[in-house]
């Protein structure tokens, strides 16, 4: 095994690690390593959130089901909302390399301002579904009671009684209402704290490029590091879309 | 930031005493500090062993109470599997990664301080639970429901789960520690092939926890929410499945074993070459067996399961993966054996305990073939023959790594020399000891008798097996006073060590005993596996090597720092939040944050010029 | 968001083992391209939503959907994320993070009846 020393052996090139001067193995920035090895565990994480949900996926007993909360429209938006994020974000890094700090701190507020919408439509989702109404004409569920869904149609038998035309009340979705409220809020709520986590994060970087030299495009890093957590929580999200949202209403799959 | 620290507290500057032991970052003094707590916990799940024992050593005794008894298995198994094993790993790789690699730290120092500190806080609390008499008693793989508030009303199970987070958080940042390390921070021609063993099997493990931890963490999580917020992972009532739990828990579980077994394997690879002056054979089979036993240890998991009902197809796949990962374990068990074989071989206490792992961890290996098959599973499961098996791999496997590594490295850390015949005396009566105690419990097992009962009646045919076995316990108790009164007494008064006692093989024993703060006065130029072997042998020509004036000035530490103490306070405070009062808690999380914010904006080193440190 | 200290890390860090590939420089993408990326992501969600409302395709709209996810994922993991661009290593930890994922995920679905027939 024994070889003669190479010059790379001997010789201790400056890496090229994104203007931070470290030498390093592989040239590569220890933090960037972090990064992607942190990324690669965070799939686990999710993927054992996004497993216990499909375990679960149409086993709940009483409550509302995807079918009764779900509006795929508003959803849709709120995944616009997020995918345009990451390309503020990217545009954000991209002006900074370029030498644009106006540009890096107007694209950089725009991913806040996205993210931060997203948060809402989240915020507003939950608060719907907690405080989901439900409205039945009387008389059109015992013309057709097949055009309920079983969550509707449980109430309507239940509160539907003779000379009752119109019933109206509150039958949120909560955590504890059944599998799918427990499993929903859950994942989505974590996936929702990942969002909040990189705003805060953002808005540090923000306000950090206030000061004098903490932003340049030499120290380009941090917004590196920013931009990756901000992407994979975006990714995370463009699985959480189809499979819990589209697949929730799709009428093949049990609810 | 900086400023705030400076106005309010002064970051230490080559800081002496408790203070300098409390925001070390040197990694050196953190394996010490992993090495000495995880020893006690060590001690203390001993003592809740011994007490087990001695309830099952006669016919329905009542030295404890069931309830009590439900927690000593329950504390014994998760502080021997979190708090002692893990962090004895946890203490070789600190202290020895960046010397078998040739660097001077490892990549993340706070962060490492961090993972130690976030460690303790995990076992505080988890040991408090004792004093609270709220322990947990569901077994250390807390099975739903019986893990439910219906069940388990008190705070025994939060403090399991909340614990094992905490745990998580410090394994999971020393994990990413050390792949970046191992990766990141080799010396010139430290190729990956030419890594030691033990640094190969770190790497390995590392990776194993930063891909399981987060299964664990979310199966902690969701039975958090439905003990405290009602909600409905594992209620039956709603629909909630425990058999769910006990595939995330063994999701975790299962690569869980591997991450307690692969460093032990690294320290065997370690001694065997030196005292057999020969190399390791097999370096690359030995490597690329550890790298298939981490990945096939993600699809064995079931076998944990196999009476709970699956069905004959997931029952016969996880059989015959199960079965299937015993032969890489079997490769490395040759390679060992043949790294041996016709080599010079000297009996040194480390190869003592080396060649008993082999022993030892081959008869746990068989067990656990047997039970790989479902079909035979079925009567062992739950029974004392299961006890054996993991007690066979655990002890007579990790701890037996473990105890050959502190004997091993014990004149590196501590720069003297312990004494070779109560080393012997030790190993020996371990050795005898624990086949005394636990293989007996393979008889017991095929016998019928069940795991985790507190007690059996007279008439079982039991008693006398399990006073012999609790007899055993006591040799063990034994076997362990004299290594504490060897290691206390030889690291206060041994004789000096040389750099080099054992006329070893890697980059390690190249320099002196104990190392200085910056480990390698010249970082140097590796041309072979087994550098220094080769250096001391000519069997390389040397290269000089590319920096430092051989005098350890002008050598930059990064600077000690409380910041990792802090936030690690942070999370101990809101782990106790969680469990009683939501104002603690935002408490606690405030603190965290705090100090990690502090953390970010501290340089690694205070720009003064005194500030950086001259190498003393 | 650590303050970069440029001579510190030189003591700590062993000189490089070989000329790895680094980052390349020549490479990056315009903001063009990642505008670009931007729209086709769009594109595919609204594609995703509108094949999904068809009703005639029934079963098959999971592989369509599948696909069509995968694509945005690796759009955003290649283009955004920089893969395509970086060192391999960052790659190949992700991606055998992922993988691991997906078969965790899968196998339990299969332990809990998703693909009996």
């Amino acid at each position: 095994m024994a070889q003669a020393p190479t010059a790379a052996d001997a010789a201790a090139p400056e890496a090229h690690s994104d203007g931070e001067h470290e030498k390093t193995t592989t040239g590569l920035n220890h933090r960037k390593l972090l990064m992607w090895a942190f990324l690669a565990s965070d799939c686990m994480f999710f993927a054992t959130l996004i497993a216990t949900y499909l375990v679960y996926k149409g086993k709940s007993k009483v409550g509302a089901l995807p079918e009764d909360v779900f509006s795929i429209p508003v959803t849709s938006v709120s995944t616009f909302v997020l995918l345009m994020s990451s390309m503020s974000m990217v545009l954000a890094y991209a002006a900074l390399r370029r030498g644009s700090l106006k540009g890096f701190r107007i694209w950089l507020l725009s991913t806040i301002l996205l993210g931060s919408t997203f948060l809402g439509f989240q915020v507003f989702e939950f608060y719907e579904f907690i405080n989901h109404e439900v409205t039945i004409d009387c008389h059109e569920f015992a013309a057709n009671p097949d055009g309920f869904s079983p969550f509707e149609a449980g109430i309507a038998g239940d509160e539907c009684t003779e000379g009752v035309d119109e019933y109206e009340g509150i039958h949120g979705l909560t955590p504890r209402t059944n599998l799918f409220g427990t499993t929903f809020f859950t994942l989505t709520g974590l996936h929702g704290t990942h969002v909040t986590i990189g705003v805060i994060w953002l808005l540090g970087l923000f306000f950090y490029s206030f000061k004098k030299g903490a932003v340049t495009p030499a120290r380009h890093l941090d917004t590196d590091l920013a931009a990756l957590y901000w992407h994979f929580v975006d990714v995370v999200w463009i699985i959480i879309f189809p499979v819990v949202y589209l697949f929730g209403v799709f009428e093949g799959f049990p609810t | 930031m900086t400023s705030l620290s400076a106005s309010m507290i002064k970051r230490p500057v080559h800081p002496v005493g408790v203070w300098g032991w409390m925001t070390t970052i040197d990694h050196k003094k953190i394996g010490i500090l992993y090495g000495i707590t995880a020893f006690i916990n060590f001690l203390i799940g001993g003592v809740e062993a011994i007490i087990m024992r001695a309830q099952l050593s006669g016919s329905n005794a009542d030295i404890v109470s069931p309830e009590v008894y439900n927690q000593l298995f329950t504390m014994h198994g998760t502080t021997m599997i979190f708090l002692a094993i893990m962090p004895l790993g946890a203490a070789f790789f600190n202290y020895l990664i960046p010397l078998q690699i040739g660097a001077r730290d490892v990549a993340f120092p706070r962060l490492n301080a961090f993972s130690y500190w976030v460690f303790l806080a995990g076992t505080l609390m988890l040991h408090l639970s004792w004093f609270l008499g709220e322990s947990p008693n569901a077994g250390w793989f807390a099975y739903a429901p019986l893990t439910s508030t219906a069940f388990n009303p008190g705070h025994g199970v939060d403090f399991w789960v909340v614990s094992l987070q905490v745990l998580g958080i410090a394994s999971l940042a020393a994990a990413f520690n050390f792949i970046v390390t191992i990766i990141n921070m080799r010396a010139p021609g430290m190729h990956m092939m030419r890594l030691p063993l033990f640094t190969w099997m770190t790497l390995i493990t590392a990776i194993l926890l930063v891909l399981a931890f987060p299964v664990i963490t979310v199966a902690l999580l969701e039975l958090l929410f439905d003990r405290n917020y009602g909600m409905n992972f594992f209620f039956t009532a709603a629909g909630g499945d425990p058999v769910l739990w006990q595939h995330l828990f063994w999701v975790f579980g299962h690569p869980e074993v591997y991450i307690l077994i692969l460093p032990a394997m690294g320290i065997v690879s370690e001694i065997l070459p030196t005292f057999s002056k020969k190399p390791l054979f097999g370096y690359s089979t030995v490597i690329l067996a550890g790298v298939i036993i981490a990945f096939m240890g993600w699809l064995v998991w079931s076998h944990h399961m196999f009476t709970v009902g699956l069905g004959p197809i997931p029952n016969t796949v996880f059989t015959i993966t199960t079965m299937a990962i015993a032969i890489p374990t079997g490769i490395k068990i040759f390679n060992w054996i043949f790294t041996i074989w016709k080599g010079s071989v000297e009996f040194r206490t480390p190869m003592l305990f080396a060649v008993g792992f082999i022993v030892t961890f081959t008869i746990g290996g068989i067990s656990g073939v047997m039970h790989a098959m479902s079909a035979s599973d079925a009567q062992q499961q739950d029974t004392y023959f299961v006890v054996a098996h993991f007690h066979y791999v655990l002890f007579g496997g990790a701890i037996m790594g473990i105890f050959g590594a502190l004997y091993y490295w014990f004149p590196k850390y501590s720069g003297k020399m312990y004494n070779e015949g109560q080393g012997k005396t030790h190993f020996w009566l371990m050795f005898i000891g624990q086949n005394l105690t636990f293989f007996p419990m393979h008889f017991l097992g095929m016998d019928g008798m069940p795991r985790r009962i507190y007690t059996y009646g007279a008439d079982m045919g039991w008693t006398e097996v399990n006073a012999l076995q609790t007899a055993g316990a006591i040799v063990i108790v034994l076997s362990v006073l004299v290594f504490m009164k060897n290691f206390i007494q030889s690291w206060r008064s041994g004789k000096q060590a040389p750099g080099d006692p054992w006329d070893a093989r890697t980059l390690e024993w190249s320099i002196s005993s104990p190392p200085p703060e910056y480990n390698f006065e010249e970082i140097p130029i590796v041309q072979d596996r087994d550098d220094w072997w080769a250096q001391k042998r000519g069997l390389v020509p040397r290269v000089a090597p590319s920096e430092g004036s051989g005098d350890g000035h002008g050598i930059h530490m990064p600077q000690a720092s409380f910041w990792p103490l802090v936030a690690a306070i942070g999370i101990f405070v809101g782990a106790w939040g969680v469990i009683y009062s939501v104002p603690v808690l935002i408490i606690g999380a405030g603190i965290m944050i705090f100090g990690v914010y502090a953390w970010s904006f501290e340089p690694v080193n205070d720009p003064e010029p005194t500030a950086s440190g001259d190498a003393n | 968001m650590a303050t970069e200290q440029m001579t510190d890390d030189h003591s700590l860090a062993a000189g490089p083992a070989g000329s790895e590939e680094a980052e390349s420089h020549s490479e990056h993408p315009t903001p063009l391209t990642y505008f670009k990326v931007a729209m086709t992501l769009v594109v595919l969600t609204i594609l995703e939503v509108v094949l999904f409302l068809i009703d005639a395709l029934s079963y098959g709209i999971i592989p369509v959907i599948a696909i069509l996810s995968i694509a945005k994922f690796a759009l955003v993991g290649l283009f955004y994320m920089h893969l395509r661009f970086d060192h391999r290593l960052f790659y190949t930890m992700f991606v055998a993070g992922l993988i691991l994922a997906l078969g965790v995920v899968f196998a339990i679905m299969g332990l809990f009846s998703w693909f009996d027939v």
